[in-house]
């Protein structure tokens, strides 16, 4: 295969970059690649915290009681929802893309309307999660 | 990697309004991209008020009148005027799509239409971009039929069905409206081939009668070429001929899997 290299000319003045993100309309598929790559990255914070948890059952009741209590505050549960949201976002999406590599799924239809059923299903099945959570403990 | 801001050079400064036309009752504003090299200046965004009643209906025609009328160095590139030879291609309110096939009324908004050049390219002036690495990566694919057995004494024949099978691929006009409206191909276009050369160099692969398939393969194995495309699909959503790069991309994909098992 050939290379693809552009043959370079010395210029006097280089040529500006024309504008992308700043003016690209955004679309739903594409607003969905962005939230799937930022979930996937708030994943590994959320892990940390999972870490934390099991960390603090180890070390003993004392350290426990005290990541009960932060994970139990309210700035500890909002964290908890977003993370909780951030997984089945993320686990949503990965259902489309496999999907997408079994071949299916292309036409404007479907692609858009998957877009839109990853951030619908995500959103139900948080809530639906936390109330149970909730209802149980 | 991502470059999300544009360098110093490319900010866009707000530029000339020009005066709406006398007597003209149904105008439109268009905002549209300037550059010029021969000044060196930052690129600005110049406005110009279209009379609808003595224009076209199609957002080429707003420019041919926009250069007839009030400012002849307005430059862009056109020759069809029927969506066949791609050279249109510029990001209008938005979207990567060609001038001269999308009508005025389907892009204002309320009343207003923004062009820009086809997005994070290097732009020659104004609405012409530089398309050389564009160019090159097709090449690159090497759109022709390989072959090692003998020449057959006429033409190399192909059944109906193996025919169909290049419907939707060979249409592509190398507009380069696909490619240009890809996150991937703007932070990795240097490397990632980008939707139009992937949709050429699966419309080769799919091919009855190219006997070079392993080899275009081989050549596409790469983390780059190839998987940087992550489905975002605004290739499907911008091209102007109706094809669907997104899917020639998956399509490889499987082919790799494929010769693997």
């Amino acid at each position: 295969m050939a290379e693809a290299k552009a043959p370079t000319t010395p210029r006097a003045v280089a040529r500006p970059l024309s504008p992308h993100l700043q003016i690209y309309k955004l679309t739903w598929t594409m607003a969905m690649s962005v939230i799937h790559r930022a979930t996937g990255v708030a994943l590994y914070a959320g892990t940390l915290l999972l870490v934390y948890w099991l960390v603090s059952l180890a070390a003993g009741p004392d350290a426990f009681a005290t990541a009960q209590a932060v994970f139990g505050s309210a700035i500890g549960r909002f964290v908890l929802f977003g993370y909780t949201w951030a997984l089945l976002h993320h686990l949503a999406g990965g259902l489309r893309h496999f999907v997408w590599d079994l071949g299916y799924g292309y036409d404007l239809k479907t692609r858009m309307g998957m877009a839109r059923a990853t951030l619908i299903v995500s959103g139900i099945l948080t809530v639906v999660l936390w109330a149970i959570g909730l209802s149980v403990g | 990697m991502a470059e999300f801001r544009l360098p110093k050079n490319s900010r866009v400064t707000s530029g000339k309004v020009w005066p709406a036309p006398a007597g003209a009752t149904r105008t439109t504003l268009f905002n549209i991209y300037r550059y010029d090299p021969d000044t060196g200046n930052n690129p600005r965004m110049d406005s110009y008020h279209v009379d609808r009643d003595d224009c076209g209906p199609m957002v080429l025609d707003a420019l041919i009148w926009i250069k007839n009328n009030v400012d002849a160095t307005l430059t862009f590139r056109r020759s069809c005027r029927e969506g066949i030879c791609g050279s249109c291609a510029m990001n209008i309110s938005g979207s990567n799509t060609l001038a001269c096939t999308r009508g005025i009324d389907e892009v204002a908004q309320n009343g207003i239409v923004n062009i820009y050049p086809l997005p994070h390219m290097p732009v020659v002036k104004d609405l012409v971009p530089d398309l050389t690495r564009f160019y090159a990566q097709h090449a690159s694919v090497e759109p022709w039929l390989h072959t090692v057995t003998p020449a057959p004494e006429k033409e190399w024949r192909q059944s109906h069905e193996d025919r169909q099978k290049l419907d939707g691929l060979y249409e592509c006009i190398l507009c380069a409206c696909c490619s240009t409206s890809c996150p991937s191909y703007w932070w990795n276009g240097d490397r990632y081939l980008g939707p139009a050369a992937l949709l050429q160099a699966y419309r080769w692969l799919i091919d009855s009668r190219d006997e070079a398939t392993g080899e275009r393969l081989d050549g596409l194995e790469d983390p780059f070429r190839l998987y940087r495309c992550h489905t975002i699909m605004n290739c499907a959503n911008a091209c102007p001929k109706g094809l669907n790069p997104a899917k020639a991309i998956a399509e490889i994909k499987q082919m790799m899997v494929v010769r693997q098992v």
